[in-house]
């Protein structure tokens, strides 16, 4: 395999080409700041798994994420129809989770791994939003405590995480 | 998503979260990650290949009993194309993002038709 693509550099290259001010990338690892750590509580075969996802997935019908730092939640029924799911997002391309929804959000992936009992049972909801907040402050403050809250409410054991 | 990652950890609640961008992740340092080599827009799988999401999905939720140390990642061993040329291609020919309007973006607009009409619904509830 060759090596991943660079995209620090990559994005810092495209915005000083543009003129923009170099972006401050989050960085915990320099000086060190290690994350919290929460093994699994039991078998995943038995854990109640929350999704949460930032590829701006949005159930016709609710009102769509707009394109300038929209740090707002939706809330999608994990029994939801998936020809009912919708992308909107101002950073990747859409062509393909428009024409399937699981590269973003795996919603009958997930489904079928409950049917086959690799794992437990789904969250009543799965979360979504659209990524590419520049303001990592308003991520911490605003958005992560309400997932934190909502995934707590729904009493899950464990979450996958699914960003673009 | 990593800061999200790390808040959830910290209030208890197990997390992996799968990556296409592997520096980025490194940086930002999650608790658990899985790492997929494939173009942004793609963090679980390509498109209409059920087979390949799901295997995609099982290897990298193994992640959660095979790491042990905070921030690890997991590489996943699946590769997007033999030749791998969409790596030169990714942001390499400028900014091809779309402008960052203020307003909801639907997908179509019988979305939005449909979004305005459960708004005026809630909005004469008692």
């Amino acid at each position: 395999m060759s090596a991943p693509v660079d995209y620090i550099t990559r994005i810092r290259e495209n915005y000083a080409r543009l003129g923009y001010p170099t972006y401050a990338w989050v960085d915990n690892r320099e000086p060190p700041r290690p994350p919290a750590w929460r093994p699994l509580p039991k078998p995943l075969s038995r854990c109640r798994l929350g999704l949460v996802a930032s590829g701006g997935i949005y159930v016709s019908g609710q009102v769509a994420f707009h394109w300038k730092d929209d740090a707002s939640l939706r809330a999608v029924p994990t029994s939801v129809r998936t020809e009912d799911l919708r992308a909107t997002h101002f950073a990747y391309d859409l062509t393909d989770a428009r024409r399937d929804p699981n590269v973003v959000f795996p919603i009958d992936t997930l489904r079928r791994l409950v049917a086959e009992g690799v794992v437990g049972e789904l969250a009543s909801h799965a979360y979504t939003f659209m990524g590419g907040i520049y303001s990592a402050r308003r991520v911490n403050e605003e958005l992560a405590p309400r997932i934190v809250e909502r995934l707590r409410a729904e009493q899950v054991d464990a979450s996958l995480l699914v960003p673009v | 998503m990593g800061l999200i990652a790390r808040q959830l950890e910290a209030a208890g609640i197990s997390t992996l979260g799968m990556t296409s961008a592997l520096d980025i992740t490194r940086k930002v340092n999650p608790p658990r990650a899985a790492f997929l080599d494939y173009p942004l827009g793609h963090t679980t799988g390509k498109p209409g290949e059920p087979e390949l999401q799901r295997a995609i999905l099982v290897e990298a939720l193994r992640a959660f009993g095979e790491l042990g140390e905070p921030g690890s990642v997991k590489m996943l061993p699946f590769r997007w194309s033999a030749d791998e040329a969409w790596k030169r291609q990714a942001f390499a020919g400028g900014d091809d993002r779309k402008p960052r309007l203020d307003t909801p973006q639907y997908q179509s607009d019988e979305d939005r038709r449909r979004a305005e009409e459960a708004m005026a619904c809630r909005v004469c509830e008692p």
